[in-house]
């Protein structure tokens, strides 16, 4: 059976991890290779790398990264940030990354979710959803959740999916930093809406938070950063107590 | 040990070299005809989509030269699907080395399949020390399907073919460089075969 997958995020700022806490205040939490291989040996089942400077800041620090993460990590990766072309994406996955992750530029040009689609294939094409919910409507947010788009997180959930998006990652910025638990009322109606997988992210605090996810939200994957970074919720407890809720995980 | 990944512009094969370097074998990358033929074994990856990656196996005379190597082939996702008689995707021919059609999941289940699934009725010394059920990661909307000349089952939707094996020729849908530590015993055990 097809498991649910933990992922940890590794916010990268400079070529070191950073966790955001709301999207500003950020504390520092290793280097970004060393992390990964012991997520890979503990069991996460998939990386994501956000780039959190790369808007502001050269690419280059972020594809030696990459290279050194595909070197040395045998599980799986997504990179985000800044991507905002086709070559970017030939040059990540060149380096070595397996999937990518854009945002803001496929809200400005959607024709960029058909371009790498097509070009590379939906698999490895991941868009990242920032929304906030405003009086009941989700409104999708960009530019690492600071402007207010037009866009209603379903109809362009829908919209990415119809264009050639392999996964919808899917941020609520009302509960990210919280720890109050997934947006899971708006993940079960994105599962409800698509036919591809939603990773859920923001809010993870306990592992009663993701248990809910999986069988409220009905999410495919679990996304969290500061509890992994800091060690709150080892991935083998969250795994085993997902097990013995008859939730399908890798052990 | 002269081990050759086709590159034919077919996705990521960084991932595939990066695992064997782990496993202390450097990987030549090649297109060439001489370079493929004198290997002791080949990967044939793939990544993308089956039309335009069997266009560019043509181009490059690939198409004739791949069902007629000696020596063990592992083709890896894609790298299966197209070593099948015929893909749903773009309606493509494949390079019928498996005699078995490769299709497409239906809206049952979440397309593509994406993540951790297992593999079970282990049948090829592919799998020497590898345990039934055992975790491989997957990222396909097309499958093969049950067949003779399968080695390994997964389920999605339902039992379909996960690995391939003729003659010298194997195949996996899963992604055994992505797959941790039992992915890189497998690829240890191809290179041992």
């Amino acid at each position: 059976m097809l498991t649910k997958r933990i992922i940890p995020c590794l916010d990268i700022k400079n070529g070191r991890t950073v966790k955001g806490v709301n999207f500003v205040d950020l504390r520092d939490a290793g280097d970004p290779v060393e992390l990964a291989k012991q997520y890979a040996f503990k069991g996460a089942d998939e990386l994501v790398f956000l780039d959190i400077s790369a808007t502001l800041e050269g690419r280059k620090t972020m594809h030696d990264m990459v290279l050194k993460v595909a070197e040395h990590v045998n599980i799986p990766f997504t990179v985000g940030g800044g991507i905002s072309s086709v070559e970017d994406v030939d040059d990540l996955l060149q380096c070595g990354a397996d999937k990518v992750s854009i945002n803001s530029s496929a809200i400005k040009r959607p024709e960029l979710v058909n371009e790498l689609a097509n070009k590379f294939g939906s698999q490895c094409v991941v868009v990242a959803i920032d929304a906030k919910n405003i009086n009941g409507n989700w409104i999708v947010y960009l530019a690492g959740g600071t402007i207010p788009t037009e866009l209603n997180l379903f109809d362009w959930a829908k919209e990415v999916e119809q264009r050639g998006a392999g996964e919808i990652l899917f941020t609520s910025m009302d509960n990210d930093g919280t720890k109050d638990g997934f947006a899971n009322v708006a993940l079960a109606k994105l599962s409800e809406t698509l036919n591809i997988p939603i990773i859920a992210s923001g809010g993870a605090g306990t592992i009663q938070h993701f248990i809910d996810t999986f069988e409220k939200g009905n999410a495919d994957a679990a996304l969290a950063a500061s509890v992994f970074h800091f060690g709150e919720i080892p991935i083998s407890e969250l795994k085993e107590a997902l097990k013995n809720k008859n939730i399908p995980v890798r052990q | 040990m002269k081990l050759v990944i086709i590159n034919y512009g077919a996705g990521n094969i960084k991932s595939i070299q990066f695992a064997f370097k782990r496993l202390g074998v450097e990987a030549i990358l090649s297109n060439n005809p001489d370079d493929i033929r004198t290997a002791d074994k080949v990967i044939f990856p793939g990544v993308g989509e089956a039309n335009s990656a069997m266009k560019m196996l043509k181009v490059s005379g690939l198409d004739t030269l791949i069902p007629n190597l000696k020596q063990p082939v592992l083709g890896i996702c894609l790298g299966m699907q197209l070593m099948c008689k015929s893909s749903e995707e773009g309606n493509t021919n494949g390079l019928g080395i498996f005699n078995v059609d490769v299709k497409r999941f239906s809206n049952v289940v979440k397309v593509p399949q994406m993540g951790w699934n297992t593999i079970s009725d282990l049948k090829s010394p592919l799998f020497k020390g590898i345990k039934e059920d055992a975790f491989m990661y997957l990222v396909h909307s097309f499958y093969a399907e049950a067949c003779k000349e399968q080695i390994a089952t997964t389920n999605y939707e339902f039992n379909y073919a996960s690995a391939l094996q003729k003659n010298n020729f194997y195949g996996v849908q899963f992604h055994p460089e992505k797959s941790s530590v039992v992915g890189e015993q497998i690829l240890k055990n191809f290179l041992e075969l």
